[in-house]
């Protein structure tokens, strides 16, 4: 008996009226876990209901712990009729079962029913007493920890990176089963997000088991995601990376520069890049080829008709090669002692069958070099999921798609894949499956122990900031044509010209100016088909799609006069009738890496005087906006003298291919004769439509109002002081296409306009909080039905102070470098100790700096930061005499309907509700995180029969989504927590039918509930809160 | 080609006051797209109409469903749909509960029922304010009055207490519901001259002297209803103008007093036992709820317009009033010291604050 589950149903609040008659309800309570059920008494005639029940108990398997959620039903007690349901709360007790998670569940929870939204408020206690078990061969994986955030968490250390972890369930959708037929809209929305809560947590205990096979202690940036793939089922699949993770205590002195935070500047130098020692480095097998994976149609069979598509493309260079150089004699020196380690790291990761990573951001001196981004699609055909228990296809699926990624990043030279995600598209009964990811090379240190000590021995070789641009590829042989040059930081490794890539900003990288979010959209139109046609339709539009979509991201790119991407993102949604591509990135220019070309328009017939005039005028718009963008983005490089380097190979004339695997691209670049005019500028040909339309889209492209930036990465370059000013928010478009028969052209210009629509309100929405970014801007597309499009936005705005944007960007780069270490020594001593210490601490200095950003946010701020944690306290003293506060209230029955002024009294004296922060980033400026609650992964469905009278589509989906954060905030306040970060939305699917004054939409969303507080207060108190948390909890454990 | 759905949910909801102040002014989302177009905030932050309108939607949107719980302020700081900071949520309910004054001057002293309601088209033409602001203010009134009439202890505070308002908007309130009890006429022409914060001070001053909460703080409708008693008490007074030497001897002793200080003291001279009968007889009166009704109009037409036309200027009002009342303490004969008191406190402010020069 490993488990004993305990609950208490404590009251109610703002209950819907059931009773027409009296306008009161007759509430009870039914909590059930498992197949046990316990009831409440009946309260009557009361909106405000006091059950303060006992303690029900449940005794439990610690597998049911982990897959089951606490299911309470609120009702209405009927004497002559069944009784009705009010709604329901569903509680994940999975936060409960680590002990460095959540204690104790205690909180007002909105009671939901998937046909009225929120209906009043209940107020539970849950806890659980867990028996230790040392089974070997046990199905649970209590204690494993999980985080969405895709960096190691701020409080944790790593000590060992163990690698991919996947995992994927598959069931009926209830939706779709015989007996929806015969049941309500509610039972059979219940149904699902029971069964969905069921099996995310089944999911999350077996990826669990693998974890505690690795001798991992938790898994960082998990993501799971769920396929309805309609009458074929259900699918919930999950990634992460698994992880060993040490709490960073207060009295554990770090050894080593192991988080980004501990590392001192002195050691934050990094490994020499590998890359350069070009022979003597077994790639894999055969030279790679440019066009490599070309796994093109062919029937498998499974009947699944697949045909993958698949890229890498990390280097769209369409301009010629010009020098290079023979160099690559740099890293002689220690050249058979890093092929040594660097064997040592590729046979680490080669026992690894995936050598996948989901995180974004790495611990200092992890990442070594990055190649490029791999991605991989394939599309197959769904057919019914016949044995649940065996989810074979699919996994044979992913499979697939991962061997290929594998192949890519090999190809690269690289042995590893960070910043690795996996989506879906699925329409009908066709599915593209897609996978994509960063290749790169990575240190040893957190994969093998022991490697620690070599190391350290070669990491003051490349200097910080430019080591990871550096090429891990064989120049000689390489894998596609790039044009490379030197490091423009270091001048000893070469780095190639562009650089792609879906992981963060390295918080070290050397970076000129700010960056900027860049987006491609695409919209093609399809004819309707049915089946295996269908599919094949699909896989032969793809790889226009992504070339597209490639080419704009290039030019928009160049626009700006920047040269790196981070955060790419490729989305593909099948519609019946069109297929959406939206690629997202952030842009911006990395030091090391050469100055990007202009952009040059080249007629083809130049004879016409009107058409040279019209190509000239072209090209000053274009050369305007370039320069207009340099400003915007403080793109200043320094001049450099070009030099030559090593001997030029002679100008090839080489017609400059853009490096696919889709042969037929071939055709249409050739048509861009790149010999034309100067060396690096980028040649755009208008005769050809598509680059009529690309130019169209450059141009068309509205700058970002004044004050306001925009990313979608975790944090901006060149922007260092963020004010504590935070707003989350997510806002919902659909597109009704009129039917109308559009080109390709038209459909293009609607997307275009819709997306650029929705960025232009959220600046006029955010526009009080400028100067501000926003960050972490993930758009999300969808077809939800024939002539609709769908884009959904979740992002944060935080706002900034203007005044020192102006400073050197690096220096206040190192500013907040020092602030890191500074924090993190406040982190890892108490705060008195620390001020004792500063005269003697070598980096007094630096903390003397991080006080001057580290002042300011105002006096507001910190008074509410005050309140915040006065009220953290407070809670931490309410959760601690839980006791004493519920025989209180026995003590004193309050009648219902005596005395009215009584009863309202009361109802205020409840106290304002505490303030819970969202945030898609891992972190909260100016605040430290001291505890990760546990992971938040929420379903929730909304349907309605009463479109109309909630408002239209709009009302109705303005509420479910108010109602979805609301839950997200009632459970981490219950948690214990004041802030949800790495949180997303990772699905949104809303349907419509407006004839039958219907809708029903489902909203996934994630993220990980944390306790944290302000730096301001981090300085005056010791951390206390957290301690006493614990303490006064496992006081009141007796209970 | 349109969109069909358009929303945007921050955690912390984001409400605009000029937008907000559009609403409640019962505006359609066109025309208050059009104000705003007007307003300028166009160029400010180089919108587009189309952004405008979609922001403008969704922030109606977003005020009509807070509107269920505006209506009950103090659900709005414990409920979990919306995270809205305090200072935000005060500014929400005071501004809900704001009204205009040309409005309450309609509905002032007017029974809050649905008769009245239907009226309220009738209202909206007249003062130029549209029907479903005239409606919100109508509702706000109404429902105010329903939840303090049941409750026991002071009006202000319950009202500050249960709908979270400011003082001054409480106070407000306060004096109209007190006017809905009572009933009190305000509509006449010869009443029209007077604002909404005159009567609400008379309001205040009824309240904080007659009625019955002025002796006992914990009975129910205490500061609704006027004290019976004392209503009946003032029909001592009336001896005041019914014995003879009393009045001849109330009037020497306010001549004495005030001749030399005035220069209506003649008019005044003339005019002394027509404004003191007025005046008992405003008080002896009082019973009969048709009369109390009258209160107002019958200080306009018995005290103020006779000293208006003979030029009295607020000054000598005071004087008067303060020598009138204090007179009355030094008859012998006269044993009702308390009840003048209380009578005339109230009284005196009264009509100096109606008098307007």
């Amino acid at each position: 008996m490993p488990g004993k589950l305990k609950a208490k149903i404590v009251a109610g609040r703002h209950l819907p009226v059931m009773d027409r008659a009296s306008d009161l309800t007759d509430a009870f309570v039914e909590v059930k876990f498992g197949n046990t059920t316990f009831k409440t008494d009946v309260y009557p005639k009361s909106l405000n209901p006091q059950w303060n029940s006992e303690w029900f108990k449940f005794e439990v398997d610690d597998e049911d712990l982990q897959d089951e959620p606490l299911q309470i039903t609120v009702l209405d007690h009927d004497t002559y009729s069944a009784n009705d349901a009010i709604g329901k709360v569903y509680i994940d007790i999975d936060p409960l079962l680590s002990s460095e998670a959540a204690t104790v569940i205690s909180g007002w929870f909105p009671i939901y029913d998937t046909i009225h939204g929120i209906r009043g408020e209940i107020n539970v206690l849950v806890k659980v007493d867990l028996f230790n078990d040392l089974n070997r061969f046990r199905q649970s994986s209590c204690g494993v920890k999980f985080f969405c955030t895709t960096s190691i968490p701020r409080c944790y250390r790593a000590v060992m990176v163990h690698g991919f972890v996947e995992e994927l369930v598959v069931n009926e959708d209830p939706e779709y089963q015989w007996i929806d037929r015969i049941r309500t809209p509610r039972a059979s929305n219940e149904a699902r997000q029971r069964l969905i809560s069921l099996m995310s947590g089944e999911l999350q205990r077996k990826i669990g088991l693998k974890v505690l096979e690795m001798g991992g202690n938790a898994v960082v940036g998990y993501l799971q995601c769920f396929d309805l793939e309609g009458e074929s089922g259900l699918v919930v699949r999950a990634i992460g990376t698994a992880c060993t993770l040490d709490k960073i205590s207060n009295t554990y002195a770090p050894a080593s520069a192991i988080n980004p935070c501990n590392s001192s500047p002195s050691k934050d130098t990094k490994e020499a890049g590998f890359g350069e020692e070009a022979p003597g480095v077994p790639l894999s097998s055969g030279p790679p080829t440019p066009l490599r994976a070309q796994t093109f149609s062919s029937f498998s069979p499974s009947k699944s008709y697949s045909r993958q598509s698949s890229s890498s493309d990390t280097e769209l260079s369409l301009t010629p090669k010009t020098g290079m150089g023979s160099g690559g004699s740099a890293g002689k020196e220690a050249g058979p002692l890093k092929a040594l380690l660097r064997q040592q790291t590729q046979s680490a990761l080669e026992q690894r069958e995936f050598p996948f990573f989901t995180l974004t951001s790495f611990p200092a001196g992890f990442l070594l070099h990055v190649g490029g981004v791999v991605s991989a699609r394939s599309v197959k055909l769904l057919d019914r999921i016949h044995n649940p228990d065996e989810p074979e296809t699919r996994d044979a699926w992913w499979e697939e798609i991962r061997q290929e990624i594998k192949s890519h990043a090999k190809a690269l030279g690289c042995h590893a894949v960070v910043g690795y995600s996996e989506s879906t598209s699925i329409c009908e009964e066709v599915c593209i499956l897609s996978a994509s990811g960063t290749a790169a090379v990575l240190s040893s240190r957190f994969m093998q122990d022991g490697a620690l000590d070599m190391d350290h021995r070669f990491e003051d070789l490349a200097p910080p900031g430019c080591g990871f641009c550096h090429i891990p590829y064989d120049e000689l042989n390489m894998p596609f044509p790039a044009q490379l040059t030197y490091c423009h930081c270091c001048r000893r490794f070469k780095v190639p010209d562009v650089l792609f890539t879906t992981i963060d900003l390295p918080t070290e990288a050397n970076v000129t100016g700010k960056g900027c979010l860049i987006q491609a959209r695409l919209c093609r139109t399809k004819k309707k088909a049915q089946g295996e046609g269908n599919a094949t339709a699909i896989s032969n539009l793809l790889p226009f799609l992504e070339y597209e979509l490639h080419t704009q991201l290039m030019n928009k790119l160049k626009l700006r006069s920047m040269n790196a991407l981070f955060g790419l993102r490729i989305q593909i949604s099948i519609g019946e009738n069109m297929l959406l591509g939206l690629a997202s990135a952030t842009g911006v220019y990395l030091t090391p890496l050469p100055s990007p070309g202009g952009i040059q328009i080249a007629g083809k017939t130049p004879s016409d005087i009107t058409y040279e005039q019209h190509i000239s005028n072209m090209q000053k718009k274009i050369n305007d906006t370039i320069a207009k963008n340099k400003e915007l983005y403080e793109v200043n490089p320094p001049e450099l003298v070009e030099e030559v380097i090593g001997s030029p190979i002679p100008e090839p004339r080489q017609r400059s291919r853009l490096f696919r695997s889709h042969s037929e691209s071939s055709d249409e670049v050739s048509e861009l004769d790149l010999s034309h005019g100067k060396k690096d500028a980028f040649v755009l040909e208008i005769d050809d439509t598509d680059a009529v339309e690309d130019i169209h889209s450059l141009l068309t492209d509205a700058p970002t109002p004044p004050g306001f930036y925009s990313c979608n990465t975790e944090i901006m370059p060149g922007i260092y002081n963020w004010t504590s000013a935070l707003q989350m928010f997510t806002s919902v478009r659909v597109f009704r296409l009129s039917n109308v028969n559009l080109t390709n052209q038209g459909l293009n210009k609607v997307f275009n306009d819709l997306c650029e629509n929705l960025l232009k309100s959220l600046y006029f929405k955010l526009r009080s909080m400028v100067p501000c970014c926003l960050c972490h801007l993930n758009f999300t597309v969808a077809v939800p039905e024939d002539e609709l499009i769908q884009v959904a936005v979740t992002a944060v705005a935080m706002s900034f102070d203007k005044e020192q944007t102006l400073e050197n960007g690096r220096q206040s780069c190192d500013k907040t470098l020092m602030k890191a270490i500074t924090e993190n020594e406040e982190q890892l001593q108490f705060p008195l100790e620390l001020t004792a210490e500063s005269s003697s601490n070598p980096l007094s200095s630096a903390k003397g700096l991080s006080e001057v950003s580290g002042a300011l946010p105002s006096a507001r701020d910190r008074c509410s930061s005050w309140i915040e944690q006065l009220r953290l306290k407070a809670h931490t003293i309410r959760r601690g005499s839980i006791k004493t506060m519920s025989s209180l209230e026995k003590a004193s029955p309050l009648p219902e309907g005596r005395s009215r002024s009584l009863r309202s009294n009361r109802s205020y004296a409840g106290g304002s509700v505490a303030v819970v922060k969202m945030t898609p980033l891992s972190f909260i400026p100016g605040t430290k995180i001291i505890k990760y609650l546990g992971i938040i992964n929420m379903f929730f469905i909304r349907e309605t029969t009463s479109l109309r009278e909630e408002g239209g589509v709009s009302g109705f989906l303005h509420s479910f989504i108010a109602e979805v954060f609301a839950m997200v905030r009632a459970h981490v306040a219950a948690l214990g927590g004041n802030a949800v970060v790495s949180y997303s939305m990772k699905e949104c699917v809303f349907m419509e039918n407006p004839n039958k004054n219907q809708a029903q939409c489902l909203i996934n969303v994630s993220g990980d509930a944390v306790i944290f507080v302000r730096e301001s207060e981090l300085e005056a108190t010791p951390p206390q809160p957290q301690s006493a948390s614990t303490q006064t909890s496992s006081s009141g454990e007796g209970t | 080609m349109s969109v069909e759905l358009d929303v945007f949910v921050g955690n912390t909801t984001i409400m605009d006051k000029e937008v907000y102040q559009l609403w409640l002014n019962g505006y359609t989302v066109n025309d208050a797209v059009k104000v705003r177009i007007e307003g300028g905030v166009m160029e400010e932050c180089e919108a587009s109409a189309e952004v405008l309108l979609s922001d403008t939607m969704d922030q109606f949107r977003t005020f009509q469903m807070c509107e269920r719980l505006l209506q009950n302020p103090a659900k709005l700081a414990n409920q979990l749909l919306f995270q809205i900071p305090p200072d935000r949520q005060a500014m929400l309910i005071e501004r809900y509960y704001a009204f205009d004054d040309a409005f309450v001057r309609e509905v002032l002293g007017k029974k809050l029922s649905k008769g009245t309601k239907k009226d309220l088209d009738d209202v909206s033409a007249k003062t130029g304010i549209t029907l479903k602001s005239c409606r919100r203010q109508f509702d706000n009134f109404k429902r105010v009055f329903k939840v303090v009439e049941e409750l026991k202890g002071p009006l202000v505070e319950n009202i500050k207490q249960h709908f979270l308002l400011p003082d001054q908007l409480a106070r407000d309130y306060a004096a109209i519901v007190f006017f809905a009890n009572n009933r009190f006429e305000t509509g006449k022409k010869k009443l029209q001259y007077l604002t909404f914060q005159d009567f609400a001070f008379c309001a205040g001053q009824l309240i904080n002297y007659w009625t019955v909460g002025a002796v006992d703080n914990m009975v129910e409708d205490m500061d609704v209803d006027l004290d019976k008693e004392f209503l009946q008490d003032l029909k001592d007074l009336k001896i005041l103008i019914t014995d003879k030497d009393l009045l001849d001897q109330h009037k020497s002793l306010v001549c004495v007093a005030l001749r030399g200080k005035t220069k209506v003291f003649n008019e005044m001279e003339a005019n002394f036992k027509n404004l003191s009968r007025g005046l008992v007889n405003i008080a002896a009166k009082l019973t009969n709820t048709k009369d109390v009704r009258d209160f107002f109009i019958d200080l306009v037409e018995k005290f103020i317009e006779p000293c208006k036309s003979d030029k009295w200027t607020s000054t000598d009002v005071n004087l008067y009033l303060t020598h009138y009342t204090n007179s009355a303490h030094i008859l012998d004969t006269f044993k009702h010291q308390t009840v003048w008191t209380r009578y005339m406190g109230v009284i005196k402010s009264c009509i100096l604050r109606m008098y307007h020069e």
